[in-house]
């Protein structure tokens, strides 16, 4: 509902945190998946921060990740969270509110 | 069964104490180590409640810290919430043998888009349980996975990939799981992933509630079967198990003071064994409460601890009533050597009840208890469900040497040893009280029915309350029955009366006897003089015959020399026809 109305004014940028564990295959190609996604999407628009969670357990509690690969979009709210290797690309752009339902 | 001590049978499964009264016995040994364990039950059964028990008695019994992971509760919510059980999880999280984290899960709070794991989970348990080095960790409820994630085949495989990475860790772990319709779990899975399953039920019959708890599973050891009672209260949790006790308990040969000289002396002179069981039984008003009081008293004089579990009484009144008959209990209260628990038990359930004792009991170790009167826990449950519920009791004070003595209040006109049939089996000693009408007086009589290994008194003794406490009296026993008070009195004074007479009757008696004894020592003497001399005549006629029979040989042998010895065939027949002569004819 506000998602429509937010989407209107001036573009801000799309602040997306990718949260994984180690470098397995799957959270190789969720990255490679968001960037595509970004790209075409959200041009110039975006910064991606990508979290091994193997490096830095403690972050997990922040965010209340279980499932991994993670993609967290807090900023612009509202927060979203993403899960799986983003292959979806149509439902990914639903869950960032790119795309209505 | 001997496997235990067997040193040839492989090592038993290592397991796990959870420091939770009672549940230890019925696992024989806890949970088992560095495995996961699954506690299922309906919202509000006790679940958390056991597992937090879990880890505070790790904490503080055992030194092993532990981690809550709460899936459904914030931290703060869970140390207000256990404030009220009595447990200071600050004071653990401080000393650092604690850890609670709160992993928040919403319903569908994500999208989700192709594959994934739980691996985040993993990371965030693993990060909590290197913090502190937990060997005890619990996870409540694992199930919100089930709910927050949409895609089932994956939870699943990543549940029991859990299980395996906290065995692979080496801590022993509880999880708990709402109980589902078929499965033991909703989702039917933990079960049979799990080593240990339990199962917790919350039952409300006749308006009471009852918890209880069944061991469903646990591999690789023997276990309780039944269904066993426990109790959640303020102080946390604690199961009944106590027929896993048995008849292991030693028998002690120590005797103790019921407090009441006479009694002792009744019972073999020395009072009743330590740690056996006492029955006393009668009507309405018949002195069992004063008689337990005598024990209590006694027990704190020795500087014994005494617990008193009084169903009908307040403690202020047990008090006061006892002063009357010169007992000063409240000294005992003071001196913290006397513990008076004073409740009603249709407040709460049967078993509830017992669990409830049970607790007091192992709190305070006393030396001896007191229940009066077991009838209004009877009034509660079914015949069988309180004779099982009572051995269980009465086993766990013995295995703890505790003598117990339990006062039965019988129905006035119904025969109490009919009554108390049910329990008195049960007791090592049963002391019956009865009121007796005699003479428009009523008085109060008690005797020993039944003492097991001492020499009892059989007799039946006038009881009598003062204020100087309780004393026995002899009791008149005679052909008429028994008398006390003023009956007794005059009974008694008839009696030396009739006493008299019988003497004298007796004394006749014997004149007699020894007149008769006279006359047939008389009669002895008399036949045997007679029988001397029958035989001595019989004997001089033999020794006649005999000198006849010479002389007739000797005459034959002076013819036949005369004769010239022709004829020798005369002496042949001549000897012959002496021999054929019968003896009598050869009477002179």
């Amino acid at each position: 509902m506000n998602g429509d109305a937010s989407a209107a004014p001036p573009p801000k940028m799309w602040h997306l945190k990718l949260y994984v564990a180690g470098q397995t295959p799957r959270s190789i190609a969720a990255l490679s998946n968001l960037k595509r996604i970004s790209e075409e999407h959200l041009p110039e628009r975006y910064t991606i921060e990508v979290i091994d969670l193997l490096e830095n357990p403690q972050l997990a509690k922040g965010d209340q990740i279980l499932a991994v690969p993670t993609l967290v979009k807090d900023v612009p709210p509202p927060l979203r969270k993403i899960i799986g290797d983003l292959s979806d690309t149509e439902r990914v752009l639903v869950g960032l509110d790119l795309r209505p339902v | 069964m001997t496997g235990m001590s067997d040193a040839t049978a492989p090592a038993a499964l290592p397991k796990v104490p959870t420091g939770i009264q009672g549940f230890d016995e019925i696992t024989e040994g806890g949970l088992p180590k560095g495995r996961v364990s699954l506690v299922a039950g309906a919202a509000g059964s006790g679940k958390t409640v056991l597992a937090m028990g879990f880890l505070v008695n790790g904490a503080e019994k055992f030194n092993e810290p532990g981690l809550f992971v709460s899936f459904e509760e914030t931290s703060r919510d869970l140390e207000t919430n256990f404030a009220s059980q009595g447990f200071d999880l600050r004071r653990l999280q401080k000393k650092g043998l604690l850890a609670l984290d709160h992993i928040h899960v919403e319903r569908n709070e994500f999208e989700e888009t192709g594959d994934y794991d739980l691996e985040g989970l993993f990371v965030r348990l693993g990060a909590d349980i290197d913090a502190i080095k937990a060997k005890r960790v619990v996870l409540d409820t694992i199930e919100v996975l089930f709910s927050a994630f949409t895609n089932e085949v994956i939870v699943r495989s990543e549940i029991k990939r859990l299980f395996q990475w906290l065995a692979d860790k080496g801590v022993t772990a509880i999880v708990t799981g709402e109980s589902g319709e078929k499965t033991i779990s909703r989702h039917g899975l933990e079960e049979y992933v799990a080593d240990f399953v339990v199962v917790l039920t919350h039952v409300v019959n006749d308006e009471t509630a009852t918890r209880r708890l069944r061991i469903v599973k646990y591999r690789g050891s023997s276990h309780g079967t039944n269904e066993f009672s426990f109790l959640i209260d303020r102080r946390g949790i604690s199961v009944l198990p106590i027929s896993s006790l048995g008849l292991r308990h030693v028998a002690s040969s120590k005797r103790l003071s019921t407090g009441i000289a006479r009694l002792d002396e009744m019972l073999g002179g020395k009072g009743v064994y330590r740690g056996s069981s006492v029955l006393v039984s009668g009507t309405a008003g018949t002195g069992k409460s004063s008689i337990a009081a005598h024990f209590v008293d006694a027990a704190c004089r020795r500087g014994e601890k005494a617990l008193y579990f009084a169903f009908e009484e307040s403690p202020a009144q047990i008090v006061r009533n006892m002063a009357s008959i010169g007992l000063d209990l409240d000294q005992w209260q003071k001196k913290g050597l006397l513990r008076i628990h004073s409740e009603r038990p249709q407040n709460t359930g049967l078993e509830m009840h017992l669990v409830r004792m049970n607790r007091e009991i192992e709190e305070f170790s006393p030396s001896v208890t007191v229940v009066d009167p077991i009838t209004n826990l009877t009034s509660i449950g079914t015949f069988s469900s309180v004779r099982s519920a009572l051995t269980r009791m009465i086993d766990a004070m013995k295995s703890r040497q505790i003598t117990a003595l339990f006062a039965s209040l019988t129905e006035g006109g119904a025969d109490p040893e009919a009554t108390d049939v049910g329990v008195s089996s049960l007791m090592d000693t049963w002391i019956l009280l009865r009121n007796l009408e005699v003479g428009g007086e009523r008085t109060r009589g008690l005797y020993v029915l039944k003492a097991r290994g001492m020499a009892h008194s059989n007799q039946i003794r006038e009881f009598v309350l003062s204020s100087s406490g309780v004393g026995l009296l002899d009791i008149y026993g005679g052909a008429d029955g028994f008398l006390t008070g003023a009956a007794r009195s005059a009974k008694e004074a008839e009696e030396r009366a009739d006493a008299l007479r019988l003497a004298r009757s007796i004394q006749e008696t014997e004149h007699e006897v020894a007149r008769k004894r006279k006359v047939m020592a008389a009669e002895i003497e008399r036949l045997k003089a007679e029988y001397e001399a029958e035989i001595e005549s019989l004997e001089n006629a033999i020794v006649e015959q005999r000198m006849r029979q010479d002389a007739l040989v000797a005459g034959t042998a002076a013819v036949r020399a005369a004769r010239g010895g022709r004829n020798t065939d005369v002496k042949a027949r001549t000897t012959e026809a002496a021999k054929r002569r019968p003896k009598p004819r050869s009477r002179p």
